[in-house]
């Protein structure tokens, strides 16, 4: 498959020639900046309004009792609850469903929720996890904690190692997890031999696109079956609503995931999969898991994070300048040592991130510090507090500049040995790059970069 | 996305406009294969599907009636016009239900989803009906009436006209 179909690569999304009739609205396959516009929301009858609308409540008027039953049946479409959906965020669904190129999408309360929610549908008590080790700290613990507490044994392995990969599966092993880009390390995952492995093995592999977003790489496009993000981070894009959104591609046949096919016993031996065909991984993870964990967005941060939506290639694009120039400015930077940028000739994945998101590898990125005064995690602390622009704070993907020490925020539940496989050190600094004028962002950081040499 | 059949075929067998005019000016859908326990998927269709004011006709080789409508055993037996024959069988008996399909003078041939035959497309083509296959005709008319998207699925409608969620 092709990594490449932002906007026009199928007849129908051509401009007909002079003369020619136009394919009808429904026929044609429109752009992806069109769809962060318009796609999941059509103007409402009733009033018009052309902003989406905040449907802020908790339920919905049934038609009638019959209606009623056939509705909590899953026999009818429609609104039952918020917990479950909502009109609001129906459209922040449908729209990342259509920029990822999904089937279909469900909204979380967070990224964290997202993870649960999507993983849960498929995991029962002795099953296994194999995940990439290059994680957000957060899914780290997920899996080796909190997973450990429903007898779900997560196992980790280097992110482009397949033959580690390879060996880490066993018979109850139920799902694949990874990062597009590996946070913090920027490492960038392989996914064509992972997806061939999946394939091999009949699992289905869960991709974590929150660095990337849609608009810089769609794993679903190199035949990823599930993606779960954050909406928090570039999506929303402003730093002010916390969300989580999962898309199933529809390709991949849940009727091999006995979880997931097997009747279910709350709703009357209902198998998902075989009743709504290539939805029915998400009916069941919206009608089971979402209802039982009560991981629902809500209506007001769903309109946020749409807003959000509306300008993301601008605001992706600019992102991804920007860091370009920051990487660039600190790895000629006397006091650093080194970058991890993949958009750097020098990152060890300059090439996969070129041939998986053409458009920028995303503006997150570490960078150690090379003091000759005091020690890696002195340095970034002092480096820390004589930022007087980046924000020191624990997110990534805000409009502002963003500065964190992973050491000591994020990543400190881990062991020291968590730690080094994560690909973790003492004195490294994540940076997420806002859309400041980069003189601005140079200047800061030389300035707070001098204060470790004296 | 989702469908075995070629771009092409998909084109020929999946085109949004027949899909949508077959929904539009269809009243009677006469369903072959039906089943009468309530959990199957058919259930599931038929249900949505005479909710939103279609006229159902159950064929069904033993059933008496399903869904409150008087089932008949064959295509043959229906003792009224027939707009659309949804299909909800194997692909080896889908040319025979195409054969049906002309004889009883039905508008359209349509095969639900996961079903193929291109023999069946041929025998309804050549007598003048529509065809869809591998479709379910739930999902289509949920796509563009709204229902499909409330629960969060990618319809692909784009509109920036007032209230056109309509098939």
């Amino acid at each position: 498959m092709s990594s490449d179909s932002s906007s026009s690569s199928s007849p129908s999304s051509d401009p007909p020639p002079n003369g020619a009739p136009s394919a009808s609205a429904a026929a044609r396959e429109f752009g992806f900046e069109t769809r962060m516009l318009h796609a999941g929301h059509v103007p409402d009858a009733e009033t018009g309004a052309r902003a989406v609308p905040i449907y802020q409540t908790t339920s919905y008027v049934f038609d009638d009792t019959d209606y009623a039953a056939q509705l909590f049946e899953l026999k009818q479409y429609g609104n039952i609850y918020t917990r479950i959906n909502n009109p609001t965020t129906a459209v922040f669904e449908e729209r990342m469903a259509a920029l990822s190129n999904g089937v279909g999408a469900i909204a979380t309360a967070s990224g964290m929720s997202a993870e649960l929610v999507a993983l849960m549908t498929m995991l029962e008590p002795g099953d296994e996890v194999v995940a990439s080790s290059h994680l957000y700290g957060g899914t780290r613990t997920l899996f080796t904690h909190t997973f450990d507490k429903l007898s779900v044994d997560a196992h980790f392995v280097e992110p482009n190692d397949v033959e580690a990969w390879d060996a880490a599966i066993t018979d109850d092993t139920k799902v694949l997890y990874a990062e597009s880009i590996g946070n913090p390390q920027g490492s960038v995952l392989d996914f064509e031999p992972l997806v061939e492995l999946a394939d091999r093995h009949d699992l289905p592999l869960v991709v974590d696109n929150t660095f990337c977003t849609p608009y810089l790489c769609r794993p679903i496009d190199w035949d990823v079956p599930v993606v779960v993000q954050s909406a928090t981070k570039f999506l929303g894009g402003h730093g002010n609503s916390i969300g989580g959104v999962i898309i199933d591609g529809g390709a991949f046949d849940f009727n091999k995931i006995d979880t997931v096919a097997e009747p279910s016993e709350s709703y009357h031996g209902l198998e998902f999969p075989n009743t709504f065909g290539h939805q029915g991984y998400l009916m069941k993870a919206r009608a089971e898991t979402l209802r039982d964990t009560g991981a629902s967005m809500s209506p007001f941060n769903a309109f946020m994070l749409i807003q959000g939506l509306e300008t993301l290639s601008v605001r992706m694009d600019r992102h991804v300048s920007n860091a370009q120039t920051v990487a660039e400015y600190l790895e000629e930077h006397e006091m650093v040592a080194n970058v991890a940028y993949p958009g750097l000739p020098s990152s060890p994945y300059h090439d996969l991130a070129q041939k998986y998101m053409p458009k920028g590898p995303g503006a997150i990125f570490t960078f150690e510090l090379d003091p000759d005064a005091m020690t890696p995690r002195a340095a970034g602390e002092t480096f820390i507090e004589n930022l007087q622009l980046f924000s020191h704070l624990a997110n990534v993907g805000d409009a502002r500049s963003l500065v964190l020490h992973p050491a000591s925020t994020t990543h400190q539940q881990l062991s020291e040995d968590e730690m080094r496989t994560s690909g973790l050190t003492p004195g490294m600094i994540r940076l997420s790059i806002g859309l400041e004028d980069t003189d601005d962002l140079l200047w800061d950081l030389d300035q707070a970069l001098h204060a470790i040499s004296q | 996305m989702n469908s075995s059949l070629s771009r092409e075929q998909q084109e020929t067998y999946q085109h949004p406009d027949t899909i949508r005019r077959i929904l539009r000016e269809a009243n009677t859908i006469a369903m072959v294969g039906l089943s009468s326990k309530s959990q199957k998927a058919s259930q599931f269709v038929a249900t949505y599907l005479q909710y939103k004011g279609y006229n159902l006709i159950p064929v069904h080789p033993k059933a008496d009636s399903i869904l409150g409508n008087t089932a008949y055993p064959t295509l043959e037996d229906i003792p009224e016009p027939v707009d659309v024959v949804d299909v909800f069988r194997p692909p080896r008996e889908c040319p025979t239900y195409a054969e049906q399909a002309a004889t009883i003078d039905a508008d359209a041939l349509w095969l639900q989803l996961g079903i193929v035959s291109l023999d069946a497309a041929e025998i309804a083509e050549a007598n003048g009906l529509d065809i869809v296959m591998d479709r379910c005709m739930k999902m289509e008319h949920g796509r563009y009436q709204g229902g499909m998207h409330a629960v969060g699925m990618n319809t692909g409608v784009i509109s920036a006209k007032r209230g056109r969620r309509t098939v």
